[in-house]
């Protein structure tokens, strides 16, 4: 039996942060098991640039970014990474790590989900038709192309305008296959705006919106796929279907949370999010037994999943330290247009940030936050639930607060 | 000159092969597809029917009895999973109670162990159950099996004792010589068994005009991922209509559950699911079933079932041509049947043709290895043997690369994507291959030492990459 103060599971860009976090705040004992054989997760394969800007003021590549983030820790003495291991369990605060080195039981005061998220899987949406080879998701294709140098296409179409989607709309391109299009079944795009204007248009790649694949046809290689338009209810529209050609489908229609350890804990799951209820600590329903990054909702932007595990990882630290702030604990009450909300619930006493997304697009509008003793504006020029949102509450603003505390975006 | 050519590797075929092979006989078996298993075998209920079911006097029903009562020891035999759950007809109004006492009566003349029970009864070993449930029917000798699991094993079985076997070989024509038949102008074999499946017909088209024609019934399936509870833990079964068994809530060996099939017939011989029979198994099941996580649901497939237009099995020597036998109309419940018709073909029809006995040495295949049914002191031992078994490729199934490395290397292993994904479930899961399948890329090139060129999902005609980068497209 191994034992560490704190056993973060995942060595990506939320682990590696957390570890930095936890550390910041005291805890001298820390590891990180990593499935891979090396640190960064999903960010090795993402070897387009736009990330770094709010961490380090620079544009840089996924690789690069894991590199900058990880040499802040590589160094530091307190912090053990463990490679080509996988958590298979958890029983209360023991973690079951299968590894070449053998099955390791590591005991530990607090541990840290940070294992990401999986990609929805054309399983997933009922995808009519066939099934033949050249139907994958985005980032599979990606990791093909960007790690093996492998195509899984050369003639390709694209469901759904996720931010994944868009950027290999643009590495296909790159590397000489033709991307025909992007179909995405909301009217508004699911991508970063920078994204459809970098990714799409400097190429010349239309995005149909309203749109959808009905079915995918082929024997053994896909051969074509129906694309068919969907009215504002996304019901399709029968009629309207093209038989478009292509050998490759990718797909980029959601992201899911990495939440199966923790669900087997009893972890209280948010059916929006997909991950853990947390308080503003990043605690879940179970004490001790934090997350954060891609595991507890899904990111924009890698910085953002840094700066929210960093948080997680002082969290934790307080947890182990006893140095948690207790007391009433207050949740929030969603209204018009917002569709979740981390955390879920809080104590006062500390400055919270929260995040969000809505649930269409809102034009010229403010966010309103209310409760208790609070009635906080906040003014957005648009919204667009692609992009997560986020509003910071300071403890004097919370100090009277009773009861919830509500949200709601008003045109 | 062999003695037996078995046409198709399905489940019959590869049972049949595997029967065969404690003779001292030369047998062949020849299959169209990269691998065993690759059509109606692969996708169905993955259940053995107790035998309530079938019309009285058909040979589906005495084959269904018989198969039932051989699975257990036929798995145990092989090494491979079965597990006896049971299962529940559910009514939910008084005429289906009408229709649940037929099925009773059914068993008692079939012999086949049943209890009647009330819906709130039903309901507290099934709490999921709808509310609507007033009565259930229990079969207790219901199993659920891996079919693909029990094909690839009695092949490897077989072959292990010298059955020879041939993928990606297609019959194109068949000619009757003297005393014998030509298969492709290169095959002497003195009996042709043919398991062919969707294709009977085609193969005995190439002898004679075929006595039935295949029409291929489509069934889907959803897939649910097996985290949380399991929705259900005995197979669930409407009661039948004139269209069939209904649509059903099968657990599976792995602790998904399967929703399906709907049956409509379909033209072609092709697979393909399509939108609107999912939508008629959604609503289906919610007759029977609430609290369906339909969120979890991770696949979803159609399976063939080769149906003949004489509505039963076809399991005889050709009327015409000696030493032909058809296997043919082999659909539900042809699973639960396939042990007993093997036995049943080799005994009575294969045997007595030749002057032979059974083989003095019978070699035993080693199991699959399956690290998530090991004990903890188990996958430890394992892992100090072998590294391999501690490093995990398939994150959502728990599938290490020493159990990949081994579905490729023993006798008839893997030889694509699919073939390994069959064998030791990476890609099964609730990201479906999306993390693993690059690993099981890797994998199999540098175990089969294969170009990237040559890596498939499937049949010939799959190869999963069509090129490198920056390369002249």
């Amino acid at each position: 039996m191994r034992r560490h103060e704190l056993v973060i599971i995942g060595g990506g860009s939320a682990g590696i942060a957390a570890a930095l976090g936890a550390y910041e705040n005291g805890i001298k004992d820390i590891l990180v098991i990593e499935r891979e054989f090396e640190y960064g997760g999903i960010l090795q394969q993402c070897i387009h640039n736009g990330f770094g800007l709010h961490t380090f003021n620079e544009e840089l590549s996924g690789p690069s970014y894991a590199e900058k983030y990880y040499d802040l820790i590589k160094d530091n003495e307190c912090i053990q990474f463990m490679y080509n291991s996988a958590v298979t369990s958890i029983t209360d605060k023991t973690v079951t790590v299968q590894s070449p080195d053998g099955l390791i039981e590591v005991e530990t005061k607090a541990i840290i989900l940070a294992t990401g998220c999986r990609e929805r899987p054309a399983g997933a949406i009922g995808l009519k038709g066939d099934r033949p080879v050249g139907v994958y998701t985005a980032g599979t294709a990606q990791k093909y192309l960007n790690r093996r140098g492998l195509l899984v296409g050369k003639k390709v179409f694209i469901l759904g305008s996720g931010d994944i989607g868009l950027i290999m709309a643009r590495r296909m391109t790159l590397e000489g296959a033709k991307v025909i299009g992007v179909a995405e079944l909301q009217p508004y795009s699911n991508g970063l705006a920078r994204n459809i204007k970098q990714c799409l248009e400097d190429f010349d790649i239309p995005l149909y919106l309203s749109h959808t694949v009905k079915a995918v046809h082929g024997k053994n290689r896909l051969e074509s796929i129906t694309l068919i338009e969907a009215d504002d209810k996304l019901r399709m529209i029968e009629g309207t279907e093209q038989e478009i050609e292509c050998d490759c489908l990718l797909l980029s229609i959601g992201l899911i949370p990495e939440n199966t350890l923790i669900e087997e804990l009893g972890v209280r799951i948010d059916p929006k999010t997909k991950g853990a209820v947390v308080d503003e600590t990043y605690m879940t329903s179970v004490e001790g037994i934090f997350a954060c990054g891609n595991a507890l909702h899904v990111h924009d932007l890698v910085d953002y999943v840094s700066a929210e595990a960093r948080k997680a990882g002082k969290g934790a630290a307080d947890y182990i330290l006893g140095k948690r702030t207790e007391g009433d604990i207050l949740s929030n009450s969603l209204g018009n247009g917002v569709s979740y909300m981390v955390p879920q619930y809080f104590h006062k006493g500390n400055d919270i940030e929260f995040c969000f997304r809505v649930n269409r697009v809102f034009k010229d509008c403010f966010i309103q936050v209310s409760g208790k003793g609070i009635d906080k504006k906040v003014k957005k020029l648009g919204i667009v639930p692609s992009e997560m949102q986020k509003v910071m509450i300071k403890k004097e603003e919370l100090q009277n607060l009773e009861g919830e505390l509500c949200w709601e975006v008003q045109e | 000159m062999k003695d037996v050519t078995i046409i198709g590797a399905g489940i019959t075929g590869a049972l049949i092969a595997h029967e065969l092979s404690k003779y001292e006989l030369d047998v062949l078996v020849l299959e169209k597809d990269s691998d065993a298993a690759n059509g109606a075998t692969g996708a169905n209920s993955a259940m053995v029917h107790s035998g309530h079911d079938p019309k009285p006097g058909t040979l589906k029903c005495r084959y269904n009895l018989e198969g039932n009562r051989m699975f257990p020891d036929l798995c145990k035999e092989l090494q491979v999973a079965y597990d006896p759950v049971g299962a529940f007809v559910v009514a939910t109004s008084i005429e289906e109670e009408e229709k649940l006492e037929v099925l009773k009566n059914q068993c008692i003349e079939r012999n086949v162990p049943y209890e009647i029970l009330s819906g709130d009864k039903a309901r507290e070993e099934e709490p999921n159950l709808s509310d609507d449930v007033s009565m259930a029917l229990s079969l207790p000798t219901t199993g659920i099996i891996t079919p693909w699991e029990v094909t690839f094993a009695a092949l490897e079985e077989a072959y292990i004792n010298s059955t020879e076997v041939r993928f990606d070989y297609e019959v194109k024509n068949i000619e009757r010589k003297d005393d014998c038949f030509l298969i492709n102008n290169e095959i002497e074999t003195k009996v042709i068994i043919n398991c062919a499946g969707a294709h009977c017909d085609d193969i005995t088209n190439m002898l004679r005009v075929s006595p039935y024609k295949v029409e291929t019934k489509k069934g889907e399936y959803y897939i649910l991922d097996h985290t949380g509870q399991q929705l259900v833990r005995h197979v669930i079964y409407p009661v039948p209509t004139s269209k069939g068994k209904g649509v059903l809530a099968v657990p599976t060996v792995h602790h998904n559950v399967l929703i399906g099939p709907n049956s409509d017939f379909i033209e072609d011989k092709d697979d393909s699911s399509t939108g609107e029979g999912l939508d008629y198994v959604k609503r289906e099941i919610n007759k029977t079933i609430k609290n369906i996580p339909f969120n979890k649901m991770i696949h979803t497939f159609a399976g063939l079932r080769p149906h003949i237009d004489l509505n039963d099995f076809y399991i005889k020597e050709d009327d015409e041509i000696r030493n032909f036998i058809h296997v043919a109309g082999i659909e539900s419940p042809g699973l639960s049947a396939s042990p007993a018709i093997a036995k049943d073909v080799v005994e009575n029809i294969v045997i007595p043709k030749f002057d032979t006995h059974k083989k003095d040495k019978y070699d035993r295949r080693r199991p699959f290895i399956k690290m998530n049914e090991m004990s903890l002191e188990e996958r430890r031992k394992l892992i100090e043997e072998n590294p391999d078994f501690g490093k995990l490729v398939c994150r959502c199934e728990k599938i290490s690369l020493g159990e990949i490395k081994d579905v490729i290397n023993r006798p008839l292993g893997a030889k694509t994507i699919k073939g390994v994904k069959m064998r030791c479930r990476p890609g099964m899961g609730r990201c479906q291959g999306g993390f693993c399948e690059p690993e099981v890329v890797r994998i199999l090139q540098k175990e089969l030492d294969q170009d990237y060129k040559d890596i498939r999902m499937n049949n010939k005609g799959s190869e999963v990459f069509v090129g490198k980068a920056r390369e002249e497209l």
